[in-house]
């Protein structure tokens, strides 16, 4: 083997790669925060009376959780011009990012509002408790408890699935890979950094994510 | 060249497909052999090999997808591989599938009760013979219903194998695209084949979760 490596050479763009991590940060805080409405919103759904908004709520699931989101997002970014909706590399980055995570959260709440026992909902209601008062004090909370670990692999997961979105040109972290491969021709020292770097970010997520966990449903006593 | 979008070109994408599912079959194929290594690796009482198992699970399971394939496919040719499009695909997915089917397996391996490895050796039963006859058998039966699950995901990831160049479906797409300047439709095609691919696989899974934990 006569490559020599030159990690050295990316030293200089090191401003790049922290604002790819910022803009990488950003665009997946803003598709949780979009997917979560979506993903609540067709869990109500698939538990609606009517029977046709339950069969809408089914097939918005299986249609994304069954594509890949690269075609999701080819269809959101080149497909829909041609019925008159143009949109930036970035807003359909977002826009497709948050209907694939909308699915896959919303299979989780739905687990989640089913965990929830009913004898639970019986308890509450006999200790005189409103039916918003069993809702908030006693179904929400151990369905936020036992939804919390899924939603969080899930976030992880959408947080390496933004990568994707560097294919459409919108910019992130692994668009700052292209961005310094084109410049110093250093492919593999580029990829493998970046690759690096996000495995740095599912730490933080991670560590941010138990924290978080720990402090909501464990130090404080059960309820 | 711009024409109309028709059926021939139906059958193009259906070609592409062909190397859709080849890639899926290899990569499953490829990281069912890792994966069962890496389970094993998991739970064997050798702590090295343990750590191992881990930090490798994390590496995979910490980066994305597309980091690992370019990596690959920039990185073997330096140690004096020659690496076409396919090859990368075919460790990059076999590697990323190995890391996630080994913990299926591993949480299948001790989703186990322990009582029936206690139960084993009252009857005598050696290790091995505890093992083979009375843990695996039933750990094989929960673990079929999310491996054929996360074969979903194999076949999803394929497409991403577009972005190195490898020809499958999604990368035929943007080929016929250029051609017949429908991206529309030509996706929507697209993605209307992976569905065939991968709802026939959801629901076999779904289909095999019921039927095989009918005993529990």
């Amino acid at each position: 083997m006569d490559y020599s490596f030159k990690f050295a050479a990316l030293w200089r763009y090191r401003d790049e790669i922290v604002e790819g991590v910022l803009l990488t940060l950003q665009l997946s805080l803003a598709t949780m925060a979009l997917g979560l409405v979506i993903g609540l919103a067709f869990a109500v759904m698939r538990k609606a009376p009517a029977a046709w908004m339950r069969a809408i709520a089914r097939g918005y699931v299986e249609a994304i959780r069954n594509t890949p989101l690269l075609v999701q997002l080819f269809i959101v970014f080149y497909g829909l011009p041609s019925v008159g909706i143009r949109l930036p590399a970035n807003e359909a980055a977002l826009i497709a990012l948050a209907v694939n995570l909308g699915a896959y959260s919303a299979e989780i709440f739905r687990a989640g509002i089913e965990s929830v026992r009913v004898s639970q909902v019986e308890a509450g209601r006999s200790l005189g408790l409103t039916a918003g008062q069993t809702f908030f004090h006693v179904v929400l909370f151990q369905a936020m408890k036992a939804i919390y670990p899924a939603m969080a692999s899930q976030f992880i997961l959408l947080m390496l699935a933004t990568s994707i979105v560097s294919s459409i040109g919108a910019t992130e972290l692994f668009h700052q890979a292209a961005f310094i491969e084109s410049r110093t021709y250093r492919s593999f020292e580029a990829y493998a950094l970046i690759t690096v770097v996000y495995l740095g970010l599912t730490l933080v997520f991670r560590a941010f994510f138990s924290t978080v966990y720990w402090a909501v449903f464990v130090r404080r006593p059960a309820r | 060249m711009i024409r109309d979008f028709a059926l021939a070109d139906f059958g193009f994408l259906l070609m592409a497909a062909r190397w859709t599912v080849l890639l899926s079959l290899a990569a499953a194929l490829g990281g069912g052999v890792l994966g069962l290594a890496i389970a094993v690796l998991r739970i064997v009482p050798v702590a090295p090999l343990n750590w191992f198992a881990i930090g490798y699970i994390n590496l995979i399971q910490g980066t994305p997808l597309l980091g690992q394939l370019f990596v690959l496919f920039f990185g073997l040719p330096l140690f004096g591989l020659s690496v076409d499009a396919w090859t990368a695909a075919v460790v990059a997915l076999s590697l990323y599938s190995s890391a996630f089917l080994g913990e299926i397996w591993r949480g299948s391996l001790q989703a186990v009760p322990q009582r029936q490895w206690e139960a084993g050796a009252a009857l005598g039963l050696t290790y091995r013979q505890r093992f083979s006859h009375v843990v695996l058998p039933q750990a094989v039966r929960i673990s079929v219903a999310p491996t054929v699950g996360f074969l979903v995901q194999i076949v999803k990831n394929t497409s991403l194998t577009a972005l190195i160049g490898f020809v499958e479906l999604t990368r035929a797409s943007q080929i016929m695209t250029a051609a017949t300047f429908a991206p529309l439709t030509v996706y929507l095609a697209a993605a209307a084949i992976y569905f065939v691919l991968c709802f026939s696989l959801s629901w076999a899974s779904q289909v095999l979760e019921r039927r095989l934990h009918v005993a529990r």
